[in-house]
């Protein structure tokens, strides 16, 4: 007799908890058709994720907030060996991410493997920067007069992240490690169709050093929550990657709106008011890292 | 104690040749504006200077023309090299014709000639120095691979600081490729009319550098136009936002400096004579039309009295008066608009309940005028403790410890700048770390230079203006 399997429940990930929706509500998550499936057959059903709320997105800023300065304020050594460590439990739970992204994508197992390998890798990238752009991007000042005049990045503080519709775990990846590298705590809007694989990543943060609160992700419709994030006043930044392709989601509208309190804003890719998924695949610069950064110049007397 | 009065000794105005009216500089060239003219004046003395071209979206549009043929045809083909040979030309006839612009800008703004002959101008030709030597190393100041232009860049300054900003504006965009369109703010366009005659005399190619005079609607028609790629503005955070929200949806990228109340941190172990200098300084300094003006004085308790005292007895000796008298500590107001501002605000500290104090000194009879101001007794939630008010006012609060000290410094939406006094060194680094703001000054205050970047905070703005983060707005990158 073959064994009943213990299924999953996929929920919020907020404050370093895992929270239903305050809402009460989910909804239903398919498989993508892979290439094998026939036209017409019936999608197979992957999970009930919950569907975030309003509140949700607001409780999530909350913790974030509170978050922010002790993840600041921790040495960048240790919040490199930190992002590293998810990297760690990440390459633990392969099987299981490469299971998802395939269900999530359509994949063919051999594609999913390469995505995962090249997130897992994405992330020991950005985790390497974290005692590094600082040196890079700042430095002595030379100024006419007797002063020490310095330039260094900070971060802005809670950056509010549309994750990309399409690429579920390497497009999630690449929109939420430059962001906390250099400090900044996130509120994440989930790809609506493809949830899962970040619910999952949620996981992999929670069983290692992230304190709870630096990554909060939210699973359901960025048309329903984006408007709220962006028009929050203790929102920092917002990157409307995950505009593109979104079901509702006007980015000029939300941009707009982010306009209240000069949140800096990440435009989604493309041209015109058009929003395209960039291709996740190529290598990254450092244009997300320092979109949530702030150049803090510092005059410090010299005198005998 | 004996009263040292001083005989005037006004700079001469001669070395300044007015016309009566001025025309827009479109591809090289002066033009007469489709709109309504306006005059500009002395706010010192109400006198009318010239009368200047009000720019329509017609005339805006011909620039904007203007400027993307200019860098379609010339200034995108040109080597870095020679970019710079022109800013370097640029810069060495602003030092050689420094004293007619110090005159002009202290005429039109209304400053002491003291502030725009030692800082004004020398720092604008240095900015033009400092980015002209980028013009040929951009891909060696770390902006990313392949750093090009954007293209055409619509810039709109205020009125503060005419043509230091219009420096710290057009260097960069130049050094780094792209043409510009520039708005001057209505009631100080002169020098920035004088400064077309510059380009003229370094035969910069026409075009790369048009000037369109006008109000708010000139400004809109920039900020709307669909050729240009690029808009750096330095005003109000209201106008700022209204920018963040006309370009939102579209692909223009945009650099806002915008307000600012600085909290100025004295403690109790500051040289309290040098802290003094510094607070008159940090808030009157061009007459506190400054964005970065420290208006938020913290004292640390124990020492609260003192400084006080001091700081009054100090004010006492601040002259106030003709902008081109070399003696001059204090200039006029920029405009009764502005005047009316300061007005509204320190009445409303006065009904609030927060003490108010002046020097007292004469004021001329013409012009618009207002006395060096300190509010003691100010708390947090009172207007003038949260609400810039751009002008000659201090308001004075108090802390205890060090984390009071950065609580309150950071109890505002702005983050431009902040100063910290103290003897101490780990402590300045200690409080720098803390605060949020873009500049932070340690035993100085109002301090500025090419290499040195300046932009805030939050609702300050974004974006970085000088120094090697100064480029990264002007300049694209990637395949």
């Amino acid at each position: 007799m073959s064994r009943v399997d213990v299924k999953k429940t996929y929920k919020l990930y907020i404050g370093g908890k895992f929270p239903r929706s305050e809402s009460g509500r989910s909804y239903e998550v398919y498989a993508a058709p892979s290439g094998r499936a026939r036209a017409g057959a019936t999608p197979r059903f992957l999970a009930n994720a919950a569907q975030g709320s309003r509140k949700d997105a607001r409780d999530a800023v909350t913790a974030a907030r509170a978050a922010q300065p002790g993840w600041a304020s921790a040495t960048a050594y240790n919040r490199g060996q930190v992002l590293y460590r998810v990297a760690e439990v990440m390459e633990s739970r392969r099987p299981q991410l490469v299971q998802e992204v395939r269900d999530a994508e359509g994949l063919t197992a051999a594609a999913a493997e390469a995505v995962v390998s090249q997130a897992i890798d994405r992330w020991v990238w950005y985790a390497g920067w974290s005692d590094k752009y600082v040196q890079v991007l700042g430095g002595l000042n030379p100024v006419a007069g007797p002063y020490f005049n310095i330039s260094a990045s900070e971060p802005t503080g809670v950056v509010a992240v549309l994750a990309p519709q399409a690429s579920s775990l390497l497009g999630l990846v690449s929109v939420i490690a430059p962001a906390i590298v250099s400090g900044n705590t996130v509120v994440v809007v989930t790809s609506a169709d493809r949830p899962l694989p970040a619910i999952t990543l949620a996981e992999c943060l929670a069983t290692s050093d992230v304190p709870g609160g630096v990554v909060n992700i939210i699973s359901g419709r960025a048309g329903e929550i984006a408007p709220w994030l962006a028009s929050h006043r203790d929102v920092n930044a917002i990157d409307l990657a995950g505009a593109a392709g979104a079901e509702g989601v006007d980015w000029a509208a939300l941009e707009e709106a982010s306009a209240d309190n000069l949140k800096r804003v990440v435009r989604p890719a493309g041209t015109g008011a058009e929003a395209v998924e960039p291709d996740w695949t190529e290598t990254p610069d450092l244009s997300r890292l320092t979109a949530f950064l702030e150049t803090k110049t510092v005059w410090h007397p010299k005198g005998r | 104690m004996p009263t040292f009065e001083y005989a005037p000794a006004p700079e001469s105005r001669s070395v300044v040749d007015l016309r009566t009216s001025y025309g827009l500089f479109i591809n090289g060239e002066f033009v007469d504006g489709g709109g309504t003219a306006f005059k500009s004046i002395s706010p010192a003395t109400e006198e009318v200077l010239a009368e200047v071209s009000e720019a329509t979206d017609a005339d805006v549009d011909a620039a904007v023309k203007a400027a993307r043929t200019a860098y379609t045809r010339v200034w995108s083909r040109m080597s870095g090299a020679d970019r710079g040979k022109y800013l370097y030309r640029i810069a060495r006839i602003l030092q050689e014709r420094a004293r007619e612009f110090a005159v002009l800008e202290s005429l039109d703004n209304g400053k002491p000639i003291k502030e725009s002959r030692d800082v004004d101008i020398p720092l604008a030709a240095a900015h033009f120095f400092y980015n002209a030597g980028w013009a040929d190393k951009l891909e060696f100041a770390s902006l990313g691979p392949n750093p090009r232009a954007h293209g055409v860049v619509g810039q709109i300054i205020p009125w503060n600081f005419p043509m230091l900003m219009l420096a710290w504006k057009i260097a960069p965009a130049l050094a780094t490729g792209n043409t510009v369109v520039l708005k001057p703010a209505e009631t100080t366009p002169l020098t920035a009319l004088l400064f077309a005659e510059v380009c003229q005399q370094a035969d910069l190619p026409p075009g790369v550098v048009n000037i369109v005079t006008g109000a708010g609607p000139t400004g809109q028609a920039i900020v709307d136009h669909a050729g240009i790629d690029k808009l750096a503005f330095t005003g109000s955070t209201g106008v700022g936002k209204m920018i963040a929200r006309a370009i939102a949806g579209t692909r223009k990228k945009a650099t806002l400096e915008l307000g600012g109340k600085a909290a100025n941190i004295v403690f109790d172990d500051a040289p309290i004579d040098q802290a003094v200098e510094g607070i008159v300084n940090g808030i009157f300094f061009n007459q506190g039309h400054v964005c970065c003006a420290g208006s938020r004085l913290l004292v640390q308790e124990s020492i609260a009295d003192e400084v006080e005292r001091r700081l009054k007895r100090r004010l006492d000796t601040l002259r106030v008066g003709d902008p081109l008298d070399k003696n001059t500590d204090v200039g006029a107001i920029n405009s009764r608009a502005q005047l009316d501002r300061i007005v509204a605000l320190t009445d409303a500290g006065e009904s609030e309940g927060a003490e108010r104090w002046d020097n007292g000194c004469e004021l001329p009879s013409k012009g618009f005028w207002f006395r060096p101001t300190v509010f003691t007794g100010v708390t947090q939630t009172h207007r003038i403790a949260q609400e810039e008010i751009f002008g000659p006012v201090l308001s004075v609060l108090t802390f205890r410890t060090p984390q009071e000290a950065v609580a309150k410094a950071n109890n505002t939406p702005y983050g431009l700048s902040a100063g910290i006094w103290t003897e101490k060194g780990s402590r300045i680094l200690w409080m720098a770390d803390q605060l949020k703001a873009g500049v932070v000054w340690a035993n100085t205050f109002n301090k500025f230079d090419p290499t040195s970047p300046f932009g805030g905070y939050k609702e300050s703005g974004y974006g970085r203006e000088g120094g090697r983060h100064g480029l990264e707005p002007y300049v694209k990158t990637g395949a």
